[in-house]
């Protein structure tokens, strides 16, 4: 059991128990998602950590089963929202729920839009699909939103299609769209990521009043540390499709408990606004290697190949997550050595 | 146009090398069509006016957000778009003019990389042949083998020589960069452009690239031109810093300077909206700016960034402001400082 950093002791809104996600593919299966679990409390951000191909979004995309099958497989003790476990769900409940008590935000906003329906039109039909209103109250409420995320004139944005807007402007539709039926849980996945940093800077102070504002559970799924640092409450890691740390904010960049945790803190460059010193040639810590091949051997601690705390047993016995310091869990043997150089 | 910082030189006088490449005025307009006729109905004012140079072994980082045209300096430099206007200049010989043939001599000196390495590799050339292309076009192997070449540049940049015969498919993101940058190496190459060279990796992987640039760089004294959006990889790995906004240079200078005392309040904002990986760090004071950048097809008039800047003055409305050095080896375009 799991003690949690929550402000309080209420139930969380969201709840991944287990989540196993496999592709069965021509080359073998593919655990993309291997076992994980974590919880979401009301008005809490959980940021989800990890690098390309890590399982992040499949995770994301488990939740809302939108995982294409075949070949790809769900599996999990429970995905519970609110209480109601979503994989027991009919495909047409299931429906009911994408969009009105999760949505999702995605990385490009682009490709995520319908290019032939104007801005009016797409926001329309989500709002129309969950809730019983009339063309007119539906039409307000698109004006309202377009209006709380501060898309200047959205009389006549709603007119326009998705082309004739600038990348942050789509992004602010995709947050207007994903927030119009006031969800629970909005999954947030790489929202910033394809945006200039000056924009970026407007999209998550947005996102962060919407969520003070609405109490809305933020799942926000970033390879960005410097974006988890400013916005998450919550961290976890994962790693090949693990979750190999979780903890506090603030526990995780003070203390990393796991090696990869670690090493990903060490080799990003800062700003030296920052730093003190300004030394011209310091080398980034690397991390040596790479991540292991999708559908390779699964034994033993995967990142046991890249580690720089390595034993026999990492390669043998798969390490547990498990509590390592109140609130902190890591999945890793050597996490008291690991710990102490952290604080080193 | 004011030369940025022309030759260097002591006070002393004595005599002193052209820097590796000097860039003066540069312009690169892109011109609209539209209609049947296909008639020019107006300019993209991608680059429009930038002066730079840079130094043997030095690092300049060129920011800015998309579509400000920094991407469009790389590539004029090496002639891969011609200029509208303006002087270029390796090692003091003006390039500008230079026809295809003229150029081969520079292009072995000149080298880019790109952002994206799964597209700018042939997929239908194996990793060897992709290294040692240069070599066969500019006939250029000291009497060995074009093979024994790239099999010493596979080792110097952490791949095997034996991957030499894997095609660009096998090899992951960062294995990707590196085969991009051994090609970038392999003819007497003493600047390399890269543009966004290390934007698509992850961050473990980005660390090592990083580190692999600036280790090439103490050995062979290269130059670069590090094109990016990331401020704080641009920090990393630069000597000297230009900020870039809407086709023209915003300030210039010293990293030390630009970090710890930026004058232009467009690098300041750029600056105050990076996420800093810290939650510890007291909440500082963030600027963020309203609104989008302009279309380069019509640049706002005056200061350019008069539209979105916090300090706007009406002046700022109607006025170019100059490209000025404030303090030594600080320049900034900003009627405020």
């Amino acid at each position: 059991m799991t003690t949690e950093t929550a402000p309080d002791a209420t139930p969380p809104i969201l709840e991944i128990d287990g989540l196993h996600t496999t592709f069965h593919t021509r080359d073998g299966v593919v655990r993309a998602v291997d076992g994980v679990s974590c919880r979401v409390h009301r008005g809490e951000v959980l940021a989800v950590v990890g690098e390309s191909g890590c399982g992040k979004s499949v995770t994301a995309l488990s939740v809302l089963r939108l995982i294409p099958s075949p070949p790809g497989r769900i599996e999990a003790n429970a995905i519970r929202l609110d209480g109601t476990d979503l994989l027991e769900l009919s495909p047409r409940r299931m429906q009911a729920v994408r969009g009105n008590e999760i949505s999702m935000i995605f990385q490009e906003p682009m490709t995520s839009l319908n290019p032939v329906l104007t801005v009016g039109r797409q926001m329309n039909l989500v709002i129309d699909s969950h809730e019983r209103l009339s063309r007119r109250e539906c039409a307000d409420r698109t004006m309202e939103m377009l209006g709380l995320v501060r898309i200047p004139s959205p009389e006549q944005r709603v007119r326009e299609y998705p082309h004739q807007l600038s990348g942050g402007m789509r992004q602010r539709v995709m947050i207007a769209m994903a927030l119009a039926c006031s969800p629970q849980v909005l999954i947030a996945d790489e929202p910033t990521t394809a945006l200039d940093v000056t924009i970026q800077a407007q999209i998550l102070n947005l996102m962060n009043e919407l969520r003070e504002q609405f109490g809305t559970a933020v799942v926000l799924i970033t390879h960005d540390l410097g974006v988890v640092a400013e916005m998450a409450h919550r961290v976890v890691v994962m790693y090949a499709g693990r979750t190999v740390e979780e903890a506090s904010v603030a526990d995780l960049f003070r203390t990393p408990r796991h090696p990869y945790t670690q090493g990903l803190l060490a080799s990003v460059p800062r700003l030296a606004a920052e730093r003190e010193t300004f030394e011209h040639r310091v080398r980034l810590k690397e991390i040596p290697g790479v991540v292991p091949r999708p559908g390779g051997a699964r034994r033993g601690c995967l990142f046991a190949e890249r580690c720089g705390y390595v034993r026999d047993r990492c390669r043998a016995e798969t390490p547990p997550l498990a509590d390592s310091a109140p609130g902190h869990r890591a999945a890793c043997w050597e996490t008291d050595r690991v710990a102490s150089a952290a604080r080193a | 146009m004011p030369f940025v910082d022309g030759p260097q030189g002591d006070a002393a006088g004595k005599v002193v090398r052209p820097p590796m490449l000097s860039v003066e005025g540069l312009k690169t307009h892109f011109p609209v069509r539209k209609g049947v006729l296909s008639r020019v109905t107006g300019y993209v004012y991608a680059v429009d006016g930038v002066s730079f140079s840079i130094r043997k072994g030095e690092t300049l980082g060129l920011v800015g957000e998309s579509g400000c045209g920094k991407s469009t300096v790389g590539k004029t430099i090496l002639k891969l778009i011609e200029p509208t206007e303006g002087r270029m200049r390796v090692e003091g010989h003006d390039i500008t003019d230079l026809g295809p043939r003229e150029m081969r001599p520079f292009r072995r000196t000149m080298q880019i990389i790109f952002q994206d390495p799964y597209s700018s590799l042939n997929p239908r050339m194996s990793a060897g042949s992709i290294v040692g292309q240069p070599f066969v076009i500019h006939e250029r192997t000291a009497g060995r083998s074009w093979e024994e070449r790239v099999a010493e540049l596979f080792e110097r940049v952490g791949l095997r020589a034996d991957q030499m015969r894997s095609y660009p498919h096998e090899f992951s993101g960062g294995q990707r960069q590196r085969i991009g940058i051994a090609r970038a190496l392999a003819l007497n190459t003493k600047l390399i452009i890269g543009d966004e060279p290390v934007s698509a990796l992850d961050v473990s992987i980005q660390a090592q690239v990083i580190n692999l640039l600036m280790d090439l760089q103490e050995e062979r004294g290269l130059s670069y031109l590090f094109i990016s959006h990331d401020l704080a990889v641009v920090e990393h790995i630069s000597h000297r810093v230009a900020v870039m906004y809407l086709g023209k240079l915003a300030e210039l200078a010293d990293k030390r300077e630009i970090y710890l005392n930026p004058l232009h309040p467009y690098t300041e904002a750029l600056l105050s909206a990076v996420p800093v990986p810290d939650p510890a760090a007291s909440k500082r004071k963030r600027i963020v700016l309203e609104g989008d950048v302009p279309s380069p097809i019509a640049p706002p008039a005056g200061c350019r960034f008069h539209t979105r800047c916090p300090y706007v003055e009406p002046r700022c409305r109607i006025e170019e402001p100059a490209w000025r050095e404030v303090r030594p080896r600080h320049w900034v375009a900003c009627h405020l400082r």
